[in-house]
């Protein structure tokens, strides 16, 4: 069995009186890509901002339970070093529109004051973009601005400052559902790439993506997590009956 | 065939309602343009370098020029940009992170009616609280009105710009780990600039034509003054001062510096157009 690198217990997410996340329990292991799957609004994306602390930014939005990364408990921690471990990859491609493509790779040290010399920076730049299957598209361009990329490159560029920052665990709500087959198949194999370094925890709501890439996953619905187990098992023997019905395409 | 007639008809009322915008705007159009062209043919018989760089003379001496006018409306925009700008921005940034709650609701609505507060009002209220207790007009107390001013006009244009800011963006930085204030330092401004620059330019234009609000504060003066705690001139001081004059050769004057005046509005009005267009991002 792998590492276990992250440990979910007894989690509940609200956003007022909306209990969004339901008594969730799971374990992520290390260097693996786990995916969350589910019909819309089963709280899937709730679930992994609850995991960077992003959720209880939204008025209103409190968590409860406990979230160990390693043995720390993210939720009692300080939420600006959390998310200097997590990074995270959004549904659509955000790259700093003012900077430069150089300067979005580095923008995790830059915005934050972090002082080191150019050759450091340069190494990062190149690294990151390297492990985000961009380096050779824009290696020639780096001081254009991220903005005039395309889609699926300013997703991979997001991928690139997520990755910049060294993170023990990257996630990625629906982090192609704004782009094309293409792209899509780039993001997923350079996925593939990444979790030698890097757990990775993707939602999505693409069955066909889950079963494509992920080594373990999560089924939720209505805000329960129902299932959660190794892939491999998962889309040819899941266990739950509401599992296989969404499987086989009967809601969401 | 009856569908034939009513589409004929349908492109006869169409062509009659393009061809009346055109007329409508192109007349309400001429009065704008027969004031630029009065004052450009009354003003710019006297227009020269000597003009520019010279300072009033006496009446009855030939030449002079409005030196200190001009020095002094310089000197006014800097002093009240430098008062205005920082507390602008901070109060656009207020409002537009707190865009859903009441109270800033209030404010927002309060600064709107500011907008419509008469400059003279502004005026009284430095002379009062500025002129009044230091028994002395200054530069620095038409500043002050002046900068209130420029106020509504920098708040608001701020409070729009970050409004239009996708959410998405400031999730890109909390993600890094970026603390709230250097998310709206290194982040959320440097993307409004050319939204914040344009109003901050339009509100300088604004109150560079003033008069009213420095009429009991800045007050005017014949010398060229550097001094902001004495009095000084201003071009819409100069301007109101010769115009009100009974000396022909000083009404010429006001002409010319009117066209100087409005020349220098234009410039600021291009500069923010050009800005806006520049610096400008697209979501």
């Amino acid at each position: 069995m792998e590492d276990q690198i992250l440990t979910i217990r007894n989690l509940n997410a609200y956003f007022g009186d909306f209990h969004a996340v339901k008594n969730v329990n799971m374990t992520v292991y290390k260097n693996t890509i786990t995916a969350i799957m589910g019909p819309s609004g089963c709280g899937k994306t709730t679930l992994i901002r609850c995991i960077n602390r992003l959720h209880e930014l939204t008025e209103g939005a409190y968590t409860t339970g406990e979230i160990y990364l390693k043995n720390n408990n993210i939720l009692s921690m300080n939420p600006i070093i959390i998310r200097r471990q997590i990074g995270m990859v959004f549904q659509k491609p955000n790259p700093f529109p003012t900077m430069s493509i150089y300067d979005n790779v580095i923008a995790g040290y830059k915005i934050n004051g972090i002082k080191m010399d150019k050759t450091e920076m340069d190494t990062i730049v190149e690294n990151a973009l390297k492990k985000a299957a961009l380096w050779d598209e824009v290696k020639d361009k780096l001081k254009q601005k991220g903005a005039f990329l395309s889609g699926g490159q300013q997703q991979r560029l997001c991928i690139a400052r997520a990755i910049a920052m060294k993170p023990e665990i990257i996630l990625l709500d629906e982090p192609t559902s704004a782009l094309d087959p293409k792209s899509t198949l780039k993001i997923e194999e350079l996925l593939e790439e990444l979790k030698k370094d890097i757990t990775i925890l993707i939602v999505t709501h693409n069955i066909a993506q889950a079963a494509r890439i992920s080594d373990y996953t999560a089924f939720m619905y209505l805000g329960e997590l129902i299932e959660y187990d190794k892939s491999d098992k998962m889309f040819t023997n899941p266990s739950n009956p509401k599992t296989n019905e969404y499987l086989k395409g009967c809601f969401g | 065939m009856n569908e034939y007639i009513s589409s004929k008809k349908r492109e006869r009322i169409d062509k009659i309602f393009k061809f009346s915008i055109y007329i409508i705007t192109f007349t309400i159009l001429i009065p704008l343009f027969l004031i630029f062209g009065f004052i450009i043919t009354n003003g710019i018989k006297n227009i020269s370098i000597e003009f520019l760089i010279k300072n009033p003379v006496p009446v009855g001496e030939t030449g002079g020029g409005i030196l200190n006018a001009l020095i002094g409306t310089f000197i006014l925009i800097i002093l009240s940009s430098v008062l205005a700008i920082p507390f602008g921005i901070t109060a656009g940034i207020y409002l537009s992170e707190n865009s859903n709650k009441k109270y800033a609701q209030y404010i927002s609505t309060f600064v709107d009616v500011f907008q419509g507060i008469p400059s003279i009002v502004l005026g009284i209220i430095a002379y009062v609280w500025i002129v009044l207790p230091v028994k002395k007009f200054s530069a620095l107390s038409g500043a002050v009105a002046l900068s209130i001013m420029m106020l509504p006009t920098i708040i608001k244009a701020t409070e729009e710009t970050l409004k239009m800011i996708p959410y998405s963006l400031k999730e890109a930085a909390y993600s890094l780990g970026v603390p709230y204030h250097r998310t709206i330092l290194k982040v959320i401004l440097p993307a409004a600039f050319s939204g914040i620059l344009s109003g901050t330019l339009v509100s300088i234009g604004r109150i560079s034509g003033e008069t009213a609000p420095l009429l009991f504060t800045a007050f005017g003066s014949n010398l060229l003054e550097w001094n902001i705690f004495k009095p000084m001139n201003s071009l819409p001081l100069l301007i109101f001062n010769y115009a009100k004059s009974p000396y022909p050769e000083w009404h010429e004057l006001a002409w010319s510096a009117s066209l100087v005046l409005i020349t220098i509005v234009f410039l600021f009005n291009l500069l923010a157009s050009i800005g806006e267009k520049k610096w400008k991002i697209k979501f």
